[in-house]
């Protein structure tokens, strides 16, 4: 994006908690939601003594995705302690990783508003522990005090670090919903920002249009939904583009996004510049990932969205608009193929997916999906009934309506509701015949030649019959009448 | 030589309220044990690796089992000041 | 006063009982504690209990092993539950662990009794347990004098009989000095070989837990008991445990025994020297061959200890704000409250060490400290490499000199220049042990060292248990009325 005269920078920061059943460096469950301080040990409290044991799970989580994003992986790589002081975080340092990061030098492909895609480089990926939870008594400008839950602190966090290469707030948004994609594809995130599984801190700089150098960054934080990533970008783009336009010089800072008000403001001054003194952390030892694992943990990489995206194309036929909505996420993707499977015709089952399906839940929440009352097979029972002649594709809709609300077989319903389509030639008939006689007026202008008014007969059936008339059957009978009547 | 403000700087980096004569023979202890350290910046150490464990080892890592965690009682039973069954602290002002 | 194995024997041919010998140790503590001060918390109540239930297993004749009903004490930094682990510091006076170091749970399986926990230098800070904040230890052999440290409690307590075995960490001597100056025998295991989970954390890349004992086998014994891999401890080393007491009486002959120039300096006290050079040619005579050996890094090690020490401790200790446990001073708020809180709590050394470590790691500094400190580390573990693959073993003094008076070395500078010659193998993690050698004419407890290689525990306690053999300065006890 170019405001004006300056080109837009920006670079992405994403914490993903990882899905692993235990915390980074203890046996604590990471369920989120519990009770306050239910969820921890002497360990991720940071009890004297204790000591951190590296999660087996948790690195080979970060191996796969570092694969995915097509990452050099470090074979050899540490941990390190991190310091600063806040109360959320019971040793008053974290375990992260600094100078041997987990991997290194990947990129992301995003889709442009233009349709064009773009690759994202990825500078780095490491693993590091979650802080706890602060809950201040009032807001934290006037608390008199706070109160910490140690749940989440020592939870399993994912670093990945974007190059400065994202160029507007809407690639930013895309880049986020691409790694989002990405992550819950590979079963390491649920992907759940409202739940905090994934938090993003951006950077944010402007330069003369063409510059290489790049300007003074401001770092961003606590946007956490894509939209708001792209309302708090394209705020503090214009902030600045109106700064540096009024010839001011832009400051080095942290900013907050206030999503309520709409703005990003400062946070407290920064004079007290931090000094994390990174050392090695003592208590772990070094890892040392052997090839054998890696390949295998490649070996067993699941398809990824854009790789499903193409096959959906290829396989199914399906226009490349379709393939994309549905492999926006994991479960939707796996959703949609189950329904395939069990009535194979795919176009019918994404119309339905993506018109009926999505009209009731958010396409990229994974849980809503695969907990979705009408289930793959559920929806399949229903196109059945529509190819069969059981029912007509207007009655189907209703159908699906009520199976959401009561989460029942179509059968089942077509049953007692009686919705089963009239097909009985003779039944047909006479209620086209019926139709006729009682409005010569039409059949007159038939006669004339305004052939619409056949349409006009077959609604009347249609709606005489509750909606349960075959219509193809409706429309050949009241041809077949009409024809009839001008000939004589 | 460490000034007065780099050991002022240090303090609050350690979170250590010390006086002014605390500060001061802060200032002379460190600069005489610095002085004795610095011998070391002049040992050749080119091309040597550091070490950061004395007995190398690898990759010790644990299985992604659960184990049961600690009740509350046990976690706040220490706690200088709770509320519930949060640790509760001060107001916060960012530095 | 009995040794552990002694205790054992008599348990087991029904002479006496653990109950008894527990009654025995916990009225010696009652009637002789307020002279040496080796404890700080006596958990009289749980020892009996400990006791009647080892008795009840003797009355069986199924002891659960070697160390069963055994009298211990525990130096103040293992997290004992339900017992207050104060690690010698006003922040952590009242701090009351709801978990047990591995060590700790280890002897209670063995059938341990434990007497209460002992005194230490603050957070391990020091080599004389005067930085302790809560209590002053004294020599057993000199009131007058520091029984050194940090494990001065422990080390106290053992020559005193008022514990018949302990546990104390060497960091960067903090076992084998106080050994010395206490004319006990004292071991710092491999780094690794025993578990550090549930030890209040010094320098986490040095510190080593290990024993205390009245003499050499005893020391194997709980050894024995406490080491081994531990799934808590990521830097805890996954090999067997060999029995440690099985080859003990099978003497040095043979063994090829390396003695370090640089172990010998000007400045030593001339009667160290002189028993340290006795006890090698005792060693010799019983068969071992000597060499001189060069370890040329060690001049620099002191230097390399005390950054990367402290460094590791500024971290490790920065948990310690008065928001989870221990102590708290109000503040206007959170930062003044921690900073009061650090401030009140800490004791003067732990400072220090606090601004010294944080000063090295931060901004600017890192390379030219930390980063050099931990190269010059390799150069001294390589010299150790050099030097056992020529000897078995290297035999040296313990320290320069022997237990001087309270508050002599109230220079800190003169403080470190104590652990000279401990501090290698802290920074190798090679083992090391100190066993008594001998008397100063003002009848002071010298200390011999044996160093092995990694792993080789079994070697240094051998050769030890050879010497000890061959004389009776282990025998000795001091006066106490
Ligand atoms: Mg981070
Ligand atoms: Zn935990």
């Amino acid at each position: 994006m170019t405001a004006g005269k300056w080109d837009v920078v920006i670079g992405l920061e994403v914490h993903a908690q990882l899905t692993t059943r235990t915390k980074m460096f203890c046996g604590c469950p990471t369920t989120f939601g519990a009770p306050p301080n239910t969820q921890t040990c002497p360990v991720c409290q940071g009890m004297p003594g204790t000591l951190p044991v590296v999660n087996r799970r948790a690195i080979e989580y970060g191996v796969r995705t570092a694969l995915a994003f097509d990452c050099r992986v470090n074979h050899a790589c540490r941990f390190a302690r991190k310091h600063y002081y806040y109360p959320d975080m019971p040793k008053n340092f974290q375990i992260s990783q600094y100078e041997e990061p987990l991997a290194e030098e990947g990129w992301l492909e995003i889709d442009r508003p233009d349709g064009h895609a773009r690759r994202i480089g990825i500078q780095r990926l490491h693993l590091e522990e979650d802080v706890g939870k602060l809950v201040h008594e009032g807001t934290l400008e006037t608390a008199q005090a706070s109160l910490v839950d140690f749940n989440r602190a020592g939870v399993p966090l994912m670093e990945t670090v974007s190059k400065p290469e994202i160029r507007s707030p809407e690639e930013a948004a895309a880049y986020l919903r691409a790694f989002r994609a990405v992550l819950v594809y590979l079963g390491v995130c649920d992907g759940n920002m409202e739940e905090g599984s994934l938090r993003c801190d951006a950077n944010v700089s402007l330069k003369p249009a063409g510059a290489a150098r790049l300007g003074t960054k401001v770092e961003i934080k606590n946007m956490n939904s894509f939209r708001n990533v792209q309302r708090a970008l394209e705020f503090e783009v214009k902030r600045q583009t109106e700064a540096l336009d009024r010839g001011e010089r832009i400051v080095q800072e942290t900013r907050l996004w206030d999503a309520d008000r709409g703005y990003t403001r400062s946070m407290r001054s920064k004079e007290f510049a931090h000094d994390y003194r990174y050392f090695p952390e003592p208590d772990l030892v070094p890892l040392k990932l052997d090839a054998a694992w890696i390949d295998e943990i490649r070996r067993v990489l699941p398809e990824l969205p854009r790789a499903r995206r193409q096959r959906f194309v290829a396989a199914y036929g399906l226009p490349a608009y379709d393939a994309a909505l549905l492999t926006q996420s994991r479960a939707l993707a796996e959703y949609y193929e189950a329904a395939v499977r069990d009535f194979p015709q795919p176009k019918l089952v994404s119309n339905w997916v993506m018109s009926e399906l999505l009209r009731e839940l958010p396409g990229d929440d994974e849980r809503a999906i695969e907990q979705a009352t009408v289930t793959p097979s559920r929806l399949a029972g229903l196109l059945r009934l529509i190819d069969d002649g059981t029912i007509s594709g207007k009655i189907a809709k209703t159908v699906f309506e009520t199976m959401v609300r009561t989460g029942e077989e179509a059968a089942a319903i077509v049953r007692r509701e009686g919705l089963t389509q009239v097909a009985d030639a003779g039944a047909l008939a006479a209620m086209v015949a019926s139709a006729i006689a009682g409005n010569p007026k039409a059949v007159e202008d038939y006669r004339k030649g305004k052939t619409a008014a056949a349409k006009a007969f077959v609604g009347q059936v249609m709606k005489a019959s509750g909606g349960k008339a075959n219509p193809a059957m409706v429309s050949k009978l009241v041809e077949a009448e009409l024809e009839k009547l001008t000939k004589t | 030589m460490i000034s007065r403000d780099d050991v002022a700087h240090v303090a609050r980096l350690a979170r250590l309220a010390l006086t002014d004569a605390e500060l001061e023979r802060m200032r002379e202890q460190l600069n005489a044990i610095l002085a004795h350290i610095d011998a070391l910046r002049a040992v050749d150490t080119t091309g040597v690796e550091p070490t950061s464990h004395a007995v190398p080892q690898f990759n010790v890592m644990r299985d992604d089992e659960p184990r049961p965690c600690f009740p509350p009682e046990d976690m706040l039973a220490n706690a200088p000041d709770r509320a519930g069954d949060f640790f509760r602290v001060p107001r916060i002002i960012e530095e | 006063m009995r040794t552990i194995h002694e205790l054992t024997d008599a348990y087991r041919r029904g002479e006496t009982t653990p109950s008894e010998a527990t009654d025995a140790y916990l009225s010696r503590i009652a009637k002789l504690d307020d002279k040496v001060g080796a404890y700080l918390t006596v958990t009289a109540d749980r020892a009996h209990a400990a006791a009647r239930a080892a008795d009840e297993r003797y009355r069986r004749g199924r002891p659960l092993g070697p160390l069963d009903g055994a009298p211990i004490t525990l130096k103040d930094v293992f997290c004992t539950r339900g017992v207050r682990t104060t690690c010698a510091s006003k922040i952590l006076e009242s701090f009351v662990p709801p978990y047990d170091a591995t060590v700790v749970d280890r002897l209670a399986k063995a059938g341990a009794v434990m007497l209460g926990k002992s005194n230490m230098d603050e957070f391990a800070m020091g080599s004389s347990t005067e930085h302790s904040a809560l209590r002053v230890t004294r020599n057993p052999w000199d009131l007058t004098r520091v029984p050194g440290g940090s494990s001065g409690g422990p080390a106290a307590a053992v020559a005193a009989g008022l514990a018949a075995g302990g546990l104390g960490t060497d960091t960067g001597g903090s076992i084998r000095q106080p050994a010395a100056f206490c004319g006990v025998v004292g071991l710092k295991p491999t780094y690794g070989r025993v578990s550090r989970y549930g030890l209040v954390a010094f320098a986490s890349s040095l510190d080593h837990p290990g024993p205390f004992g009245l003499d050499v086998t005893d020391t194997a014994r709980l050894l024995g008991a406490i080491a081994g891999h531990d799934p808590m401890d990521a830097t805890s080393i996954d090999a067997p445990v060999p029995d440690y007491t099985a080859g003990l009486e099978q003497g040095v002959r043979g063994l090829r025994l390396g003695v370090p120039d640089e172990y010998f300096t000007k400045g030593m006290d001339a009667e160290v020297e002189a028993a340290v050079r006795v006890a090698i040619d005792v060693l010799k005579g019983l068969g071992a061959t000597l060499e001189r050996v060069s370890l040329p890094a060690t001049p620099h090690a002191l230097a390399t200890y005390y950054v990367i020490a402290p460094a590791e401790a500024s971290s490790n200790l920065a948990r310690y704000d008065g928001v989870k446990y221990g102590l708290r001073v109000p503040g206007r708020d959170l930062i003044d409250m921690e900073s009061k809180t650090r401030a009140a709590g800490f004791g003067a050394e732990v400072k220090r060490r606090i601004m010294l470590g944080t000063y090295v790691l931060s901004a600017g500094y890192y390379d030219a400290y930390y980063g050099q400190a931990q190269k010059v580390r390799t150069l001294v573990r390589r010299d150790f490499d050099a030097a056992f693959a020529r000897v078995d073993l290297i035999v040296a003094p313990t320290t320069p000199n022997v237990a001087f008076r309270h508050g002599e070395k109230a220079d800190p500078i003169a403080m470190y220049l104590n652990d000279v010659f401990t501090i290698p193998a802290d920074m190798s993690g090679v083992p090391g042990v100190s066993v008594p050698c001998g008397f100063t004419a003002s009848g002071l407890p010298i200390g011999l060292q044996l160093i092995g290689r990694a792993l080789d525990e079994a070697t240094v306690l051998r050769a030890a248990r050879a010497y000890e053999r061959a004389t009776d300065w282990h025998t000795r006890r001091p006066e106490l009325a």
